[in-house]
Parts: structure tokens; C-alpha cells; sequence
């Protein structure tokens, strides 16, 4: 007990790996044993990061938990981890969605092994980014999540899943390579990968400073920082993704696996934001000021064009695959407000819209995927034409999709709404014109959410689902497990969601 | 007296050699059972080696000097400094790993083994020699058996053309090399009045710079030809298709480096200065290596040539880390070439362990390996992550600080090399997945029969090894970092 409350971030972090190492020695073909104990073991850091969060001291400044061992001394990098507010608030999120993502998987029969060791592999990578309080480290926990999710896609994907997964993985490593290369010119600029270093020396460069000498006269500390911000911005903006950098995403989704799109639109996406929060904000103020209005029109072109792609799809998966982009386009509308008018009260409250919109889109992206994958299962098929009026041969599914599309559709009572409504409410200061599209935005969200409802719901009953072999059957207790805490958190934090945007609300105002 | 360690290494295999070759031919399973033996030998004793390196004292160590022709002033004299004792290590694992997987060779075992622990004693002679002669000595016989070996043992179709060009290749640089060290040599006399060839005596020669100007690259170059450097490097695919599975292990996996080391130790380190003149034309050369070499790679439709395609380009930033003459340059040129021994030497071990089965290496006529051959398919997997350099593998650990010293000497450079690491990593995707997954094509059906535990050890050990220095590359890092010092002090701290 005495060292899992020192090694409290490294238990919860490297808790999945152990996991699955154990499972590598299982007989294959135990697939129930296999099942359960990576349910179980996907737990335990839930559990633990619930211990975290009553620990955690809210109204402290600066990473809490720290922990630092020498990891790479000739690049003076070390393996520094620690948590703040906004990093605990992804925390949570990560470990609750991985055991529901598990759980979602009893279906998967095939390869079960390996399949549970990708995802316990990837919970680590995903936990890394978000703990990371080393440049380096950061990269690296980046970067290896792509590798178990590569495989997910390649291996228990759909049809199309080659081409899905060679563009999802090409277009985030390619993207990656200017944070890479901007990784590696501020170690070589500060001889270190301390994140904390990093922002104090970095933002006290004076404008003449003569610390680039191999950079000659033609690249002032003014260009560099700004190529270096863009550099930053295109990585995380692949992995958000922002308008135009989105054509990776419905392509992963509809090839992933059910499970695999939940933490891909669950937590996935959230390491682009997070990005963006980390290290963007903080390490380039000046110049997050500057373009702030061109970062704006991107997340309000994400939030029109993610509504449009939705509404024009047939595909069910691809419809909420498109409603990824139209909601994370506000997480960087709330970004870019803030950006633009920092230190501002307005500032903190787009902020705590876009985070509290990324905790939100976490909890109703998982589980709108989850149930695309329940129908799925049950029909074979995506195509909404070829539902309809499913509403009656299975009413609880049904009562559960509605209530999760409006948890999407961001109804008043549900957390979408705050979020939305925070980071709207940041932005109409400073950028009127931006939040008022974004409205208009959100006028099309309902659209299409209503498509999607409508089409698979409502309307003339598809007779080919209510008789015979393709009759459906409603919802199961263990699929209706994996739905009652997203949907009990969804309608808690709607009515009441104090208790979560205090700690995000400390975090931010600490931090900018 | 200390136990002579280096000597042991070094003599193992080239005593095994010659017992073995005296061993009946028709006795295979001893032959074998000898091999395995001494090179579990070895490798066990370049674990010690690696180990008991005193990392405070730096500098060479586990000394020996034997006076050999006083009058000519050559002396045997051996020592690991951090830079090599890593390299020692990396041959005893190629060479462990290198035998286990050729317990099947079945065409005269006695002569391949004996063959091939001569190269192995040769490469071993030339990672601790401190006596320049001595070092070309070894080289030489590293040199002689790989023609041998692939002209006997290797591919029908292209075995005499590829021996034939490799052994051509090598000797032209090893050629312009020696004509290099004789100038040292007697340069030196004509200084100092000391007859020579000992290295560390040749450091302190003072030659002057027009000496260094005119002699660095003859040295340099001609051994950075075994290193695959562009434009001599087209010997090296041919050589590694053309090799038998085990001898491409060792010729990817340690000769390549031996050409980087050897350039290194003799190029840089003796013409501290020439090296500094002549550095921008070394990167432009790597840069070509890295970019141009992973371009080829994608266009293969041989698994063989993929890899050994991907070796030049891998080896380019090796060349590329040495050329920065940059503390983290350097160091990460000496983590590359232990990673990229340990990881080319998978990669072939792999693919000869399909051919063997499938008797074709054309990327379009395999797939669904994986269902057949699940393990080779989990150790090619890491292999290809770390050579896309995926962060958590040993390539990142190693890429990551050549690219800093390529941002300290030429930032642009940095940019352009990053072009490389996509490249790399679409060409080794696509190669994984086709050849390992996707449906099984049916002639393969009952001709995969499961790979030995032998092999299976020998693909761990290397699995091992990529993921253990990915994850902690303070395992290996503070030691090269010495052996770097050293090559900075001749360089005058630059």
C-alpha cells in the first residue's frame, strides 16, 4: 500500500502493460479467462485514479505526484511524470472509457488474446501523454499509442481496413514529424526536456537573442518560434482533427472495431486537445494571440463541415465518426478564445468549456459509437436507409440511443450542453462573429442527430427486422452495462457538474 | 597477470574455427554442438566484458600489449573503449543468435562454421585492435570468408556475381585505407623517429593539417565502403541477398559496423582534423544514404532487398551522427550501430526462417504468415517498428539524438532527413502486413511446418535486446557516451 501511494501515477500508468504481459502466458484458447482478467485489470487503474482524484489537492499549483527516475541522461531527458487538473480530468476519462471499451469487446471472438493485449497496450500509451511532464516523454507515450491502435484497425477492422489504417497511421505520424523536429531543436536549444524548464526559458528568449547561432541571421527568434508554433499546431491538429486535417478520421472509424472507435473517439482524439492545452498555450502565448483568428476559423470550419459530412452520410458509424469532428471543433474554438484574450475571465471560461467539452465528447462519443456497434452486430449492416422504425422490436436500445443523442445534440440538462454553451459564451466576447457560426453550427448538429434517430428509430418499419432469422433482439444486460456509466455521468454532470469544473476551473486559472 | 579477456574473445572463434575443421564432416550434430558452445562462450564473456567496463575510470581498458614485429613496431595490443565494448557485445549476440538459427545447414556444417567463426574472430580482432596494423589484419580476415561463404552457401542466382562484387568493393577500400594508415605511419617516423602502428601513440602524432586534408578521405571513405556508404553501397544489398541466412546476420548486423567503427577509430580519431575539413561532404553523402536508400527500400518487391536497402539507409545516419561531430551526434551513431545490428540481424534471421518454407522472398507472392509462423511475425513486427524508429524500441533511442546533432550542425538537414522516418515507416508497414497477414496463399499450405525452439531463442534474445535499450536506454547510453568523450578530446572539444 505504502508504495502504491508514492508510485501512484507509475502504478496507474504501467498497471495495463503488467497486465497484459500476464496475459501473453495464457492458453489461447482460454478466451473467457483471458476476457475477465483484462476487465479486471483494466479496473484497477480506474481504481486507482479514483484514488487519485480524492487525493488530488485542487487548489494547488503546479504537478502533483511528481515522479522523476533517470531515463536517457545523455539527452538529459528523464522520466518525469506528474498530473494537474486538466491532466487528471483526461486521467479519469481514460481509465473509466478502457474497462467499458473491454467490456463492449466480450463480443470479439477472434484473436481474443491479442486483442486485449492491444488495448491494455494502449491505455499505457494514452495514460503516458497525458502525464507526461517531460517533452520527450510526451513524444514517446504520443507516438507508441499508434501502434496497438494500428494493429486494432488492421486486424479486426472492416472491408476497407488496410487503406484505413496505413492513412490513420501515416497522417499522424507524418503530422508528428514537425513536432519531432521542434522537439528536438528545444533540446538541443536548452539541453533539456523538462517541460517546466522549457516554458520559463523558452518564453523569457529575447527577441535578439543570439542562442540559434547555426540558424544564421535570416531566422529570428520571431520566425523560429512561429515555424515551431505552426509545427505544434499541424501535429495536434491532425490529431483532433481540425478542418481540413480530418479525412483520417471517418475512414479509422468506420473500419475500427466497436471498442476501437470508443477510444478513439473517447480518448484518442482528447490527446490532440490536450496537445494543444499542454504545450501550444503555454509555450507559444505570443503567438496563439497572433493567430488566433485563423485557429478560430478552423475549429468553426470543423464544426460547420463535421456538422455538413455528418448529416450527408447514409453510414451510421460514419454519421457519429463526422460528429467528432463537429463537437472537437469546439474544444479548439474554446482553445483559440482564449488564446486570443488571455488571462481575461472570458479566457478561463472558453477554457473551461473546451475541456469540460473534451470529458463531455468522451463519455457521448464512446457511447454513440458503442451503440452504432450494437446495431451493427445485431444487422450486419450501417446503411440507415436500410433501417427504420426499429424503435418498437427494440425499445431499449432505443430509449438509450435517444437519450445519447441529446447528450450529443447538447440538450439543456445533459453535459453537452455546458460545455458548449462555456465555450460559446468565452468566445462572444472577443470573436462574436466565430461564436455566432458556431451556433449555426450547432443548429446543423440537431440536424443531423435527428437524421440519425429518425433513420434508424422512426419512420416505416423495415419488415426485413421484425420476423424471421433477421429479427432483432433488443439491447443485452452486459451491452446495457457498458452504457449505464457513461449515461449516468452524462445526466450528473448536466444537472450538476460543479463538482468536476471546479477542478478544471482551478486548473485552468492556475495555469493561464 | 589479469586474465586476458579480449584475447579470449577474440581467439575463441578462431580456434573453434580451426577444431572444428578437423572435426569429421559427417559428424554434423558435433560440429554443431562445438559451434553453439563456443559461442555461447563468447558471447557470455563479452556480457562480462560489457558489464564489468569500469564506467568511472572511461578510457580503454582490459589492456594487452605483446610486442609482435618490434622492429617494424607493431604490437598486438587490444582494448574496448565505451564506444566498441558495446560492439563486442552486439558480435557475441549476432554470433550466438547467428548459430542457433543455422542448426539446420545441412550442407557441409563443418566448413560453414568453421568459415564463419573466422569472420567472427575478425570482427572481434578489429572492435578491440589499438594497434592500426593489427587492425587491418583482422579486418582482412573478416573480409576473406564472407566470399566464401556466399559463394558456397549462398542464393544460386546471383551468389558468384554478388561475392564477386562485394569482395571487389571491400578490397578497394580497404586498399585506399592502408595506403592511408602506411602514410600515417611513416609520417610519424618522420616526426617523432618512433616506427609505430600503435594507435594510441599515432593520436598524439600531431600530424599537420595538409597531411590530414590530403589523407582523410582515402581513410575514411575506404572503410566507410563496408559501412554502405553512398556511392559504394551497392555491393551491400547484392551481398546480403545473395549471403545465407546467417552470414547476411552477420554481414547487416556487425560488418556494416565495422566499416562505421573502423572510420571512426582510424578516420576520425587519427585525423581529428582532416575529419573536420572534410565533414560537410561526409553528411551530404549520408544525407543521400538516409533519404535515397529508404526510397529504394520502398520500391522492392524482395523482402531480402527491402531490408538491405533499408540497411543503407539505416547505416547513413550512422555515417550522418559521425559526420556531425557532435557530442549527441556521436552518440547516437554508436546506439544506431548497436541497434541496428541487433535489429537487421532479426530481420534476416526472420526472413530466412520464410524462404526456408516458403522458398520465395517476393513480397507479393507471401502473406498470412502470421498464422503459421506467429512468432516470426511478432519479432519481424518490433524489428520493423524499430526501424521506423518508434518511440519504446532501441531505433527512436538512437535516431533521436543524431537528429539533435544534426540540428546543432545543419538545422535544414534535420528537416530533410526527418522525410526518411514516413518513408520508412509506409514501406515497413506495407511489407509487414503482406507478407504476414492477409490470407495464406495455398501452395504454402503444409510446407510451414513451426520454427525450432532454437530459433525461437534466438528471435527472443534479439526482441529482447530492441525493447529492453528502447525503454531504458541508460543501459547503454552512458557508455557510449564515454566512448564519445574520447572522440571529442582528439577533436579539441568541438
Amino acid at each position: 500500500m505504502d508504495f502504491i501511494s508514492t508510485h501512484l501515477l507509475t502504478s496507474i500508468l504501467f498497471f495495463p502493460i503488467l497486465a497484459a504481459l500476464a496475459i501473453l502466458f495464457f492458453p489461447t484458447e482460454q478466451i473467457k479467462l483471458i476476457r475477465w482478467t483484462a476487465l479486471i485489470a483494466s479496473l484497477v487503474p480506474f481504481v486507482l485514479s479514483l484514488l487519485l482524484w480524492g487525493r488530488f489537492d485542487a487548489s494547488a499549483a503546479g504537478f502533483q505526484f511528481s515522479e522523476q527516475y533517470p531515463w536517457y541522461d545523455a539527452i538529459h531527458s528523464s522520466f518525469h511524470v506528474g498530473v494537474d487538473g486538466l491532466s487528471l480530468t483526461m486521467v479519469m476519462l481514460t481509465t473509466l472509457l478502457t474497462p467499458l471499451a473491454i467490456l463492449a469487446s466480450f463480443g470479439v471472438t477472434d484473436r481474443v488474446k491479442a486483442y486485449m493485449i492491444l488495448f491494455l497496450l494502449l491505455e499505457t500509451g494514452m495514460l503516458g501523454v497525458f502525464m507526461a511532464v517531460d517533452l520527450l516523454i510526451f513524444f514517446v507515450f504520443w507516438e507508441v499509442g499508434l501502434v496497438p491502435m494500428y494493429f486494432l484497425i488492421n486486424q479486426w477492422g472492416s472491408a476497407n481496413r488496410n487503406y484505413a489504417s496505413l492513412k490513420f497511421m501515416i497522417y499522424t505520424m507524418g503530422g508528428s514529424l514537425g513536432l519531432l523536429l521542434a522537439i528536438q531543436m528545444l533540446g538541443v536549444l536548452f539541453q533539456t526536456y523538462d517541460l517546466v524548464t522549457i516554458y520559463t526559458r523558452w518564453n523569457a528568449l529575447e527577441a535578439s537573442a543570439n542562442l540559434l547561432p547555426w540558424f544564421g541571421s535570416y531566422l529570428t527568434v520571431e520566425t523560429v518560434k512561429t515555424i515551431a508554433f505552426w509545427a505544434f499546431v499541424i501535429a495536434f491538429a491532425i490529431k483532433v482533427p481540425v478542418w481540413p486535417f480530418h479525412t483520417w478520421l471517418p475512414d479509422a472509424h468506420t473500419e475500427a472495431p466497436t471498442a476501437g472507435s470508443m477510444l478513439l473517439a473517447g480518448v484518442l482524439l482528447k490527446l490532440g486537445a490536450y496537445g494543444f492545452l499542454r504545450l501550444v498555450l503555454p509555450l507559444y502565448p505570443a503567438q496563439s494571440a497572433q493567430y488566433a483568428g485563423w485557429l478560430a476559423f478552423l475549429a468553426v470550419m470543423a464544426i460547420i463541415f463535421g456538422a455538413l459530412g455528418a448529416y450527408g452520410q447514409n453510414d451510421f458509424k460514419r454519421l457519429v465518426a463526422y460528429s467528432s469532428v463537429n463537437h472537437m471543433g469546439f474544444v479548439l474554438l474554446g482553445v483559440a478564445a482564449a488564446a486570443k484574450v488571455a488571462g481575461t475571465a472570458d479566457a478561463t471560461i472558453a477554457l473551461n468549456g473546451a475541456v469540460f467539452q473534451m470529458f463531455n465528447h468522451g463519455l457521448s462519443a464512446a457511447g454513440m459509437f458503442f451503440l452504432v456497434g450494437v446495431i451493427y452486430e445485431r444487422a450486419h449492416t450501417r446503411d440507415l436507409n436500410q433501417l427504420g422504425g426499429l424503435f418498437p422490436i427494440v425499445p431499449v436500445y432505443g430509449a438509450i440511443l435517444l437519450f445519447t443523442s441529446m447528450a450529443s445534440l447538447g440538450l439543456p440538462g445533459l453535459s453537452g450542453f455546458v460545455s458548449e454553451f462555456l465555450v460559446v459564451r468565452g468566445a462572444w466576447a472577443s470573436m462574436p462573429i466565430f461564436a455566432a457560426l458556431a451556433m449555426i453550427g450547432l443548429l446543423m448538429t440537431g440536424a443531423y442527430i435527428l437524421k440519425g434517430i429518425k433513420k434508424v428509430l422512426h419512420g416505416p418499419l423495415n419488415e426485413h427486422w421484425a420476423h424471421g432469422e433477421h429479427q432483432l433482439t433488443d439491447i443485452s444486460a452486459r451491452e446495457v452495462i457498458v452504457m449505464a456509466p457513461l449515461m449516468a455521468l452524462i445526466l450528473i454532470l448536466g444537472i450538476w457538474p460543479a463538482w468536476l469544473l471546479d477542478v478544471i476551473n482551478k486548473a485552468m486559472s492556475m495555469l493561464f | 597477470m589479469q586474465f586476458p579477456i579480449l584475447s579470449v574473445i577474440v581467439f575463441t572463434p578462431l580456434v573453434t574455427s580451426l577444431l572444428i575443421l578437423l572435426m569429421k564432416p559427417e559428424r554434423k550434430t558435433e560440429v554443431r554442438v562445438a559451434a553453439l558452445a563456443a559461442a555461447s562462450f563468447a558471447l557470455l564473456l563479452s556480457i562480462w566484458v560489457f558489464i564489468s567496463y569500469d564506467k568511472t575510470a572511461a578510457g580503454y581498458q582490459f589492456l594487452e600489449k605483446y610486442s609482435w614485429l618490434p622492429a617494424l613496431g607493431i604490437s598486438y595490443h587490444v582494448g574496448v573503449d565505451g564506444m566498441s565494448a558495446p560492439l563486442v557485445l552486439l558480435t557475441g549476440v549476432v554470433m550466438f543468435t547467428g548459430v542457433l538459427i543455422s542448426w539446420g545447414i545441412d550442407d557441409r556444417p563443418r566448413e560453414f562454421f568453421a568459415f564463419l567463426f573466422l569472420l567472427a574472430g575478425g570482427v572481434f580482432g578489429v572492435f578491440v585492435s589499438l594497434d592500426l596494423f593489427m587492425l587491418f589484419f583482422f579486418y582482412e580476415i573478416a573480409v576473406f570468408p564472407m566470399y566464401l561463404l556466399i559463394v558456397i552457401w549462398g542464393w544460386v542466382k546471383t551468389r558468384e556475381y554478388a561475392a564477386m562484387k562485394l569482395t571487389l568493393y571491400l578490397f578497394l577500400g580497404s586498399v585506399m585505407a592502408l595506403v592511408g594508415a602506411l602514410a600515417m605511419y611513416w609520417v610519424n617516423y618522420q616526426n617523432t623517429g618512433i616506427l609505430t602502428f600503435d594507435m594510441l601513440q599515432l593520436e598524439k602524432a600531431g600530424f599537420s593539417g595538409q597531411f590530414q586534408y590530403i589523407w582523410f578521405m582515402p581513410v575514411f571513405m575506404g572503410f566507410a565502403i563496408l559501412g554502405g556508404i553512398f556511392p559504394f553501397h551497392n555491393w551491400s544489398p547484392d551481398g546480403h541477398v545473395a549471403a545465407p541466412t546467417a552470414v547476411s546476420m552477420f554481414h547487416a548486423g556487425v560488418l556494416m559496423k565495422l566499416g562505421a567503427f573502423a572510420a571512426l577509430r582510424v578516420g576520425v580519431m587519427l585525423l581529428p582534423e582532416g575529419a573536420k575539413q572534410w565533414a560537410w561532404l561526409i553528411f551530404i553523402l549520408a544525407m543521400v544514404n538516409v533519404v535515397y536508400g529508404a526510397f529504394i527500400a520502398m520500391i522492392q518487391t524482395d523482402l531480402k532487398y527491402v531490408i538491405g536497402f533499408s540497411s543503407v539507409s539505416h547505416m547513413g545516419l550512422v555515417m550522418l551522427g559521425i559526420a556531425t561531430l557532435t557530442p549527441e551526434g556521436l552518440t547516437g551513431a554508436g546506439l544506431q550501430m548497436f541497434s541496428h545490428g541487433v535489429m537487421t540481424a532479426l530481420f534476416f534471421a526472420s526472413v530466412g526462417m520464410i524462404y526456408d518454407r516458403a522458398h520465395t522472398r517476393m513480397i507479393p507472392e507471401l502473406g498470412g504468415m502470421v498464422k503459421a509462423l506467429p512468432f516470426v511475425a511478432i519479432a519481424f513486427t518490433v524489428g520493423g517498428l524499430v526501424g521506423m524508429g518508434m518511440p519504446g524500441f532501441s531505433g527512436f533511442v538512437a535516431e533521436f539524438p543524431i537528429f539533435m546533432g544534426v540540428w546543432k550542425t545543419q538545422w535544414l538537414a534535420a528537416v530533410i532527413a526527418s522525410i526518411s522516418i514516413i518513408v520508412t515507416a509506409a514501406y515497413i508497414l506495407i511489407a509487414v502486413r503482406k507478407v504476414f497477414f492477409g490470407k495464406m496463399p495455398a501452395k504454402f499450405e503444409g510446407h510451414m511446418t513451426p520454427i525450432s525452439a532454437l530459433d525461437k531463442v534466438a528471435l527472443f534474445t534479439l526482441v529482447l535486446l530492441m525493447t529492453g535499450l528502447g525503454m531504458f536506454p541508460n543501459l547503454l547510453a552512458p557508455m557510449i557516451s564515454l566512448g564519445v568523450q574520447n572522440v571529442l578530446r582528439l577533436l579539441g572539444g568541438a
